[in-house]
């Protein structure tokens, strides 16, 4: 089941694909749009200071594959801002190489750089909308710089806001408009030189919950429309799971795991992973927490964690017939991710059940033991 | 008063208005480029030239330090070169102008400096080359700032141009000296101060009114 949602997930995103082998990179297009894919190539950066030298970026390798939404995951100060600068040398590295497309863009130079970046377009956490320009003159910005003629701006910008859905707001000024508001425009400025690549660094971190929502919905639909690779920052993990494909955890600089999001999710190795799951996982709740006994009593029933990791569809019938006795679902915290199922459930069964789950291939983990009547 | 003194009150206002107008257009002409160049040269900034800057910083440093009526004088041989005389009007503009364009360059620094490099950051982000920063992001950011700085740059000019009349300039300060205080004549000496006092007023709210328009955007 579980194969076949992927399947229908990838025919939806033709554009993804998984699995790029990055030696397959097709070398960079002249002219015209590239096809939007991202290589680090052991990245490192070193900041100097007066208090001594910060290593932000140790050894960084990725690959990104084009149409991906791919997120990058840390904590703050993890080094996930300095790697995304990268890509558009906001950030020069201190070794090591970043090709967009196939190219290596530390051999730019200024006019080489400036098309490199009209090709990657960048939101930002805080908005950094223009206070003294409309929303119009915003958004145009990227092309009136870029010499692009009257008419053809007009028509793109108008196409840009209809987009992000505030073609309304053409004529007003940025401190007018909400955060959701305020970030479409960014959304727009950033589209509207038709990029290959979008960076998005904590384009939603500012936000309310409803809003993030939102962005993130219209991110969602404009990977997909257009096609363009999408590379967002963020320390929020409920931000991966709702938009990426593949996301990357850093930690001090070093990449501590990486992968498709449901896989991560699923079945997270490294302690920085964990810790940034921890407010999304359900753990077992106080109140059943006080009443758990670690020693089984006569007629006590067991309480067992079972784990998906997306490997397998949760069979529950399989599940009941194999305790062989009454089982009560205490929790349940099973979501869908890329069509894989992760998470876990949360039962009481008899005292016989932990190792009857465990022999037919369940992850099953005994937490204590409830009273009969609980 | 004497018909004569109202006529010698008028030209000593107009004189005034007149002298710190073309100085001050000077400073802001001048001063504003000192202004950027202070900003996007120090390091970090968009051209960084630390050397060029720490430079350009000491002379600006160096004529904030000088007192105007020093500074009037000691010009003397400056402003005979540039405007051939060193009495009259034209003789008080040059070192006004030369006093004010520092003031001004340093108040529209802090101004420059206030801009948000996020700004700055996303500007590059859409592939602005530097001189589009300036123009579209730098100057226009911070531009009720600059408007503020130029509003106490005018205020404090028309302050300094009372001693102008050390030249022989002439101006609203001019006629307190030599009217109100060597004379011992109080009704002249409160006519000026009221007008100064007006002028003052007029200057800070025409520019604080600018300052609203900009930044109620």
């Amino acid at each position: 089941m579980a194969i076949l949602a992927l399947d229908s997930l990838g025919a939806a995103r033709p554009a993804v694909s998984a699995a790029v082998d990055p030696q397959a990179i097709p070398a960079a297009r002249v002219g015209g749009r590239g096809t939007g894919t991202v290589r680090f190539e052991n990245v490192s950066k070193t900041y100097r200071s007066a208090a001594g030298e910060v290593r932000a970026l140790d050894d960084v390798s990725l690959a990104v594959p084009s149409g991906a939404i791919f997120g990058i995951i840390g904590r703050s100060g993890a080094g996930k801002s300095s790697l995304l600068r990268t890509v558009n040398r906001l950030e020069e590295p201190t070794s090591g190489r970043v090709l967009v497309d196939g190219e290596p863009i530390a051999a730019l130079g200024t006019d080489g750089l400036v098309a490199l970046r009209r090709r990657i377009g960048m939101i930002f956490q805080h908005f950094n909308l223009l206070s003294a320009k409309t929303i119009r003159q915003n958004v145009a910005l990227p092309l009136t710089v870029a010499g692009v003629g009257k008419a053809e701006i007009a028509r793109r910008v108008e196409e840009a806001l209809r987009l992000v859905g505030l073609e309304d707001k053409a004529g007003t000024y940025p401190s007018r408009l909400s955060g959701g508001q305020k970030q479409r425009v960014g959304i727009a400025r950033a589209l509207v030189s038709d990029p290959e690549i979008l960076l998005c660094d904590e384009a939603t971190s500012a936000l309310d919950p409803e809003t993030t929502l939102s962005i993130l919905n219209l991110l969602r639909d404009i990977n997909r429309r257009l096609g363009l690779t999408i590379i967002l920052i963020t320390h929020e993990m409920s931000v991966i799971r709702e938009i990426c494909t593949d996301v990357v955890v850093l930690e001090a600089g070093r990449v501590a795991e990486a992968g498709p999001v449901w896989r991560v999710f699923g079945a997270p190795e490294h302690p920085a992973t964990r810790a940034l799951l921890a407010p999304l996982t359900r753990d077992v709740p106080n109140e059943l927490a006080e009443r758990l006994s670690p020693h089984p009593r006569p007629g006590a029933r067991a309480v067992l964690r079972i784990t998906y990791s997306g490997r397998t569809p949760p069979d529950l019938s399989a599940l009941v017939a194999a305790t062989g006795g009454p089982v009560q679902l205490l929790q349940a915290g099973v979501e869908r991710i890329q069509g894989h199922a992760v998470g876990r459930l949360l039962i009481a069964a008899g005292p016989e059940a932990e190792a009857r789950l465990r022999a037919i291939g369940e992850t099953v983990e005994g937490i204590g033991y409830v009273a009969a009547d609980d | 008063m004497s018909p004569q003194m109202i006529d010698r009150l008028w030209q000593a206002a107009f004189d005034t208005v007149f002298m710190v107008g073309v100085s001050a257009a000077i400073a802001v002409l001048a001063g504003l480029p000192i202004a950027l160049f202070l900003v996007t040269s120090a390091p970090g900034g968009i051209f960084p030239a630390p050397r060029a800057n720490r430079l350009v910083g000491l002379v600006v440093n160096g004529f904030r330090a000088v007192p105007f009526i020093v500074l009037l004088v000691a010009l003397i041989p400056f402003t005979r070169l540039v405007v051939g005389t060193t009495i009259g009007v034209w003789a008080a503009i040059v070192p006004l102008a030369v006093s004010a364009t520092p003031f001004f360059a340093r108040i529209a620094e802090v101004s420059l400096r206030e801009v948000d490099p996020g700004l700055i950051e996303a500007a590059q982000s859409i592939g602005c080359r530097r001189r589009h920063i300036l123009v579209h992001v730098l100057l226009p950011e911070a531009l009720p700032g600059i408007v503020g700085g130029f509003t106490i740059t005018v205020v404090a000019m028309i302050g300094a141009s009372a001693v102008a009349g050390a030249v022989g300039a002439g101006g609203l300060g001019d006629v307190a000296i030599r009217y109100g205080y060597q004379r011992f004549d109080t009704t002249v000496m409160s006519v000026v101060i009221a007008i100064l006092i007006v002028l003052v007023c007029c200057v800070q709210f025409a520019g604080d009114s600018v300052v609203r328009r900009l930044r109620a955007r």
